[in-house]
This record gives structure tokens, C-alpha cells and sequence, in this order.
């Protein structure tokens, strides 16, 4: 089909009256990825994502899509196309008509673009419902519509505002694997919005992270997953125990840090933060063990508050060394080897690469 | 300790002692509506349906079972013309307050940003309510008259020597004021759809590459369709029973059905008035089904 774009954002802004929703953010998003933006609503990746589709003006910066410079260009010669959360299929038109819209807005011959969206119905194996309403059908069908509507034009981008929130949990994963199929096949660029880290940890070759009209962390999503660059990312993610404190030592590529009235903490030092500068470190919940830590600061001593039976693992809940909830999950074989009861103060250990230092937003 | 206890037997709760089966409550339920319309419409209208058979005199009425009435109506060519010149005024009313009414509505659903200021906007269209149809009406006589407001703002800019005649008492000025006093009834269901449509829509065929003129025709429009009809039902069966408005802006000099209905009874002949009852509420019937046939209301309501 058509070859994909590299999209590149340059310091672009969106301010609406006096609020500021993104602050000129940079992203440079290569050729034939699939991109997450993720972040808690409000975050502006969804004004981010509209301004990429020319559905929002841009108040400052550029976006530029392959060679050209699109920031004043309408949505249809951008060579995007969007997919909207509500998929904002046409209600009075069947399926057919629903994705030639394009096809008839541009003067196609009627027959033609009859033909074409017919070819675009068989690819997402929906020939059956052609002269269907889109009312006619269940969630995951209109969303393979609008996604046939979308690509009826052979856009460079697709973009898609959170196309599987309204889908049921199970037509969500199925969903999901199809889009990354699609995706793969079509070899285009995929801009995808969303606030499910799991969606974006399944999908994207490159993970977006944005609080607060800010990027916090574009990268693979093992990087972002295994290096937050930031306590929001690491607490986002999820998965991860931030402790903060204050740092009191440093040297010998070892940073100490100490959390007020508690215990005190090693980390690789990355040159993130001087001396007596607070600094976060994040440790992976599923990396603690029980046990006598190995070195000093590599763990604590803590008592259980809670435990969660997962199944395949244990989740437990404990306080100490002043940090008021942190997270261990443990597999199941290792909890009940020597199972813990809530109240028992338990030794908790870490291994060294498994404290990651986190960065701060300089804003 | 645990007591047994078998079902039916003990003591026995205290009972309401009438017991209504489901149906009875059903149609209890459904009586006063039932009555209110037997009441006002359906024995009125049946009364009117019989009395249109009936015979008179100058001074009486006899019951009887006669068609002279219906054949003397639609017999006569008075009858026909009349009924042509109320479908004139229909059709052009209908023309003017669905344009109007449309524009109106798409200025108020998608160009005024805030819900607060469209719903001020919209009341602003209501004030003229505040003030009865005939009043209202009757207000156009001083603007449009031959020594009134237009004439004499024409003649003092020199653009006319002589005042325009056909101002008022004319067929102009009974669509004028019928186009005054009805449009707000095409405005308000247009305005109740528009407001429905899912403004991603609009930007989904803006996404499309639909320009503004083509959202507007193959979006928009279809989607306000239903509202058009509904508008459409009101505004026609208002000017097809419009008698006072007619009689005042033509002066007399142009009729109405319900304007002929109104002489006749004046004249006390309330058969004949009757039978034309009936024949207007067949036609308004027909139309409004033949409305229905064509737009789907059913999900406006």
C-alpha cells in the first residue's frame, strides 16, 4: 500500500485561553512505528494526537510529516487519517457508503468507490454486513469500519484516539492483536492514545509517557518498563516501589540516599542529583525477595500489612524503614516455600542493578 | 433451637382484602388518559363526523343520514379553489420556515461554542411568544400599511413616489406573518436534532476531506431530517387550519378553509361546515402520513 512517514514534532504547544494542555514537546516518531502516547486523562495526548491529525490548531511549533510541513495544512492533505474513540461512523449511511465517504467527498466514480470500499469490507471480513447501518453492529465490527474508513485513502499515519476503550476486556485483547497485525502488514505509522500501560506495553515500538503536557519518557518499552526515566513513569508503569529521599553520599559510582525517618538506600549513581538533592530510585516489584539484603542499602526491614493471593503469585504489602507502602510480589512456589503471615516483620533484599535512579523533569 | 415452620400454616399476615389481577391494574392505570381523549378528541371529532351528515335550514338542524353536504362542497368550485389557495399558503410558508428555520438552528447547534449562550439564544427566539398571535399579527398592519412604517421610510428616502399597494391585504403579507408567527416550530425540532448529532462526526468527514458545504449535505442534512419532518408536520397543519390570519393580512380579500368553515358556521350552517371539517382533516391526514412515509421519525421520539 502506501509507505509511511516519519512524523516529527517540533516544540509544539497547545494553549487553550490560559491553560497551557502541551507545553512544546519534541518527539520525533520514525517511519512505520507504532507509537503509544500514554498518560492519565489530561495529560494532552489526546490534543498532541489531534494536532498531529489538524483537528486542533497548533499554537506554536511545527509538525512534520515526511518532507512536508503540515501545521497549516486541513486533516485530508496530510496524508493522516483518524480514528475517533467513538468511531464516529456516519449513522445514516450502511457499511459501504460509511468507508467511501472519502472516495465520494474526492468525486470518485460511484462504481469505483463502491468497488474499492467493497475491497476494504473483505480485508476486515465484514462483505457479509455491506448494506448494514453501523447501529446494526457490534462494537468490534464498527471499530473495524471505522478502521477500513480510515484506510480507504492509503494515509502515510493512522491515527487512532483510544480505539479500544469501548470495547469489553475480552474484544480488547482480540482488538488489540489485530491492530498490531494490521499495523505490521500495512507497514505504516500508527499513533495510537491511550492510558492503559498494558495496551501500550502490547503494542508500541515506542512508548510516548506524558503527564501534564510534558513528554516524561519516549522509548521502547522495555526501556521505559526496565529504566523510568522519571517517578512518574516508574509509579505509571506500574510495577515499581519509588522511594524517595535525600542523598547523602555519593562516590565510588554509588549514591546513598537517605528517606526521612527511615532507613538508608544504595543505588548505581547516574550524576541525576548532588549531594543533599532529593532523588527517587525505583526498584521492581517483582525483583524483591525475603531475605537478609547482600550489601548495605539493598533492602530493609519491614512488617506485611497485606496479602494478596494472585494465583500465580503473591502479592505482598509492607511497611518500614519510612516508607509507607511497598510493594513485593512474589511467585507463588517462593511465598509458599516460606509463607508470611500480615503483622510478621520480614528482611526484604534487592539485588544492585535492580535500584534504578530516576531523573527529574527540568521544567 | 430451631423452629420449623410449614409454609401456609401459622399465623396469618394481615391482607389487603381487595386483590386486583395485573390486568385490572394495567387498565386502571390507563383509564384517565383514555378518558381525557374520548373526552376532547374522539367524541368531538365523531360528533363533527356525524353532524356532517346531517340536514338544514337556515334555522335549524335535523339529524338524517344525507351526502348533500359533501357533494355540495366538493362539488362546487368555490370549494376547490379554496382549497388550492390554503395549499399555496402551505407550500410557500413550508418553503420560507424550513429555510429559515434550518439556518436558524444550524447557527444556534454549531456555531455558538457555549450551552449557556445557546440556550439564551434560544429563549431570545421564544420572546415574541410571550405576546399573543393575534396581537403579534395585528402589529404587521402598522408596518405594512399604505401610510405605515415601509411606505413612508421609502417615500422620505425617495426610492418610491407612489406607497406599494400590495404590502398588506395581500397574499405577501398573509405569508409574511404566517412566516412570523410559525418558524419557530421548524427551528425548535431542527434545533433538538442538530443538537444530537455527534460533533466527531463533523470532524470525521472533515478527516474524510468533506468541505464544509459537502458535511453539510451529506451529514448534516440527512441527520437533521427527522427534525425537518416533525417542523414540517407542525408548520403545515398550522397554516392548513389558519383562518385569523388570513382573514387579517388579506383583508378579506383572500380565503382559507378554515376561514370558509368559520362563514359557514357564522351562517349557522353547521353541517356544511362539518362535512369540510372532515375533508381537511382527511387531506392534513394524508399529508402528514405522506411525511411519515418519507422521513423516519421514529427515533426523535
Amino acid at each position: 500500500m502506501s509507505k509511511a512517514a516519519e512524523i516529527d514534532i517540533a516544540s509544539v504547544s497547545k494553549v487553550y485561553g490560559t491553560t497551557t494542555a502541551v507545553h512544546a514537546i519534541s518527539l520525533k516518531i520514525p517511519a512505520g512505528t507504532y507509537c503509544c502516547l500514554l498518560g492519565p486523562s489530561g495529560c494532552g495526548k489526546t490534543s498532541t494526537l489531534r494536532m498531529i491529525a489538524g483537528h486542533e490548531t497548533i499554537s506554536s511549533g511545527d509538525v512534520r510529516l515526511g518532507n512536508t510541513v503540515v501545521t497549516d495544512l486541513p486533516p485530508a492533505q496530510r496524508g493522516t487519517a483518524m480514528m475517533f474513540q467513538s468511531y464516529a461512523l456516519f449513522p445514516h449511511l450502511d457499511l459501504v457508503d460509511n468507508i467511501a465517504f472519502s472516495l465520494k467527498m474526492k468525486g470518485v466514480e460511484k462504481d469505483a468507490r463502491r468497488a474499492k470500499a467493497m475491497e476494504m469490507l473483505q480485508l476486515m471480513q465484514l462483505e457479509a454486513y455491506a448494506t448494514r447501518r453501523p447501529a446494526q453492529l457490534s462494537g468490534g465490527q464498527q471499530q473495524r469500519v471505522a478502521l477500513a474508513r480510515a484506510l480507504i485513502t492509503d494515509p502515510e499515519a493512522l491515527l487512532l484516539d483510544e480505539p479500544l476503550s469501548a470495547l469489553d476486556p475480552f474484544l480488547k485483547i482480540r482488538m488489540r492483536a489485530e491492530l498490531k497485525k494490521l499495523q505490521t502488514s500495512l507497514g505504516i505509522t500508527f499513533v495510537h492514545v491511550t492510558h492503559s500501560q498494558e495496551e501500550a506495553m502490547a503494542l508500541a515500538d515506542l512508548i510516548v509517557v506524558m503527564n501534564e503536557g510534558r513528554i516524561e519518557q519516549a522509548a521502547h518499552p522495555r526501556t521505559v518498563f526496565e529504566q523510568p526515566a522519571t517517578a512518574f513513569v516508574a509509579r505509571f508503569m506500574g510495577e515499581h516501589n519509588v522511594i524517595s529521599g535525600r542523598v547523602i553520599h555519593s562516590g565510588d559510582s554509588q549514591l546513598t540516599l537517605s528517606v526521612a525517618g527511615g532507613g538508608d538506600f544504595t543505588a548505581t549513581d547516574t550524576g541525576a542529583a548532588g549531594l543533599a538533592e532529593s532523588v527517587d530510585i525505583a526498584v521492581r516489584t517483582d525483583h524483591v525477595r525475603i531475605g537478609e539484603p547482600l550489601g548495605k542499602g539493598l533492602g530493609f526491614t519491614g512488617s506485611v500489612t497485606n496479602v494478596e493471593y494472585r494465583g500465580s503469585s503473591v502479592k505482598l504489602s509492607i511497611i518500614g524503614a519510612g516508607i509507607e507502602d511497598f510493594t513485593a510480589i512474589l511467585t507463588d512456589r517462593e511465598f509458599f516455600a516460606t509463607p508470611v503471615k500480615v503483622g510478621e516483620a520480614i528482611p526484604l533484599c534487592w539485588d544492585v542493578e535492580d535500584a534504578v535512579v530516576l531523573g527529574r523533569l527540568k521544567h | 433451637m430451631t423452629t420449623v415452620r410449614f409454609l401456609g400454616i401459622g399465623e396469618q399476615k394481615d391482607r389487603r382484602s381487595v386483590r386486583l389481577s395485573p390486568a385490572t391494574v394495567s387498565y386502571l392505570q390507563a383509564t384517565p388518559l383514555t378518558v381525557i381523549l374520548a373526552a376532547f378528541l374522539l367524541v368531538p371529532i365523531l360528533m363533527i363526523l356525524v353532524v356532517s351528515f346531517w340536514d338544514y335550514d337556515f334555522a335549524q338542524m335535523y339529524p338524517d343520514f344525507l351526502t348533500m353536504n359533501y357533494t355540495e362542497t366538493l362539488g362546487s368550485w368555490v370549494t376547490w379553489k379554496i382549497y388550492l389557495n390554503t395549499l399555496k399558503y402551505a407550500l410557500m410558508v413550508w418553503a420560507l420556515t424550513l429555510f429559515i428555520g434550518f439556518w436558524v438552528a444550524y447557527f444556534l447547534a454549531f456555531h455558538i461554542r457555549t450551552t449557556a449562550m445557546q440556550m439564551v439564544l434560544f429563549l431570545v427566539c421564544t420572546v415574541p411568544f410571550l405576546t399573543s398571535n393575534i396581537i403579534r399579527m395585528i402589529s404587521w398592519i402598522p408596518v405594512l400599511g399604505r401610510n405605515g412604517l415601509v411606505n413612508s421610510l421609502l417615500i422620505d428616502a425617495h426610492v418610491i413616489s407612489e406607497p406599494i399597494e400590495w404590502l398588506l391585504y395581500s397574499d405577501f403579507a398573509v405569508v409574511l406573518a404566517m412566516v412570523h408567527l410559525y418558524t419557530l416550530f421548524m427551528v425548535t425540532p431542527i434545533f433538538n436534532t442538530l443538537m444530537r448529532i455527534d460533533k466527531s462526526l463533523v470532524e470525521a468527514a472533515r478527516d474524510a476531506g468533506a468541505s464544509s458545504w459537502q458535511t453539510l449535505t451529506n451529514v448534516i442534512l440527512p441527520l437533521a431530517k427527522p427534525g425537518m419532518a416533525i417542523g414540517t408536520i407542525f408548520v403545515v397543519t398550522l397554516v392548513m387550519a389558519d383562518f385569523s390570519t388570513v382573514q387579517v393580512m388579506s383583508g378579506g380579500q383572500s380565503a382559507s378553509v378554515a376561514l370558509m368553515m368559520k362563514n359557514q358556521m357564522s351562517l349557522l350552517q353547521y353541517p356544511a361546515a362539518a362535512a369540510n371539517a372532515v375533508v381537511l382533516l382527511a387531506l392534513v391526514l394524508l399529508m402528514v402520513a405522506g411525511i411519515l412515509r418519507i422521513v423516519d421519525i421514529r427515533k426523535e421520539l
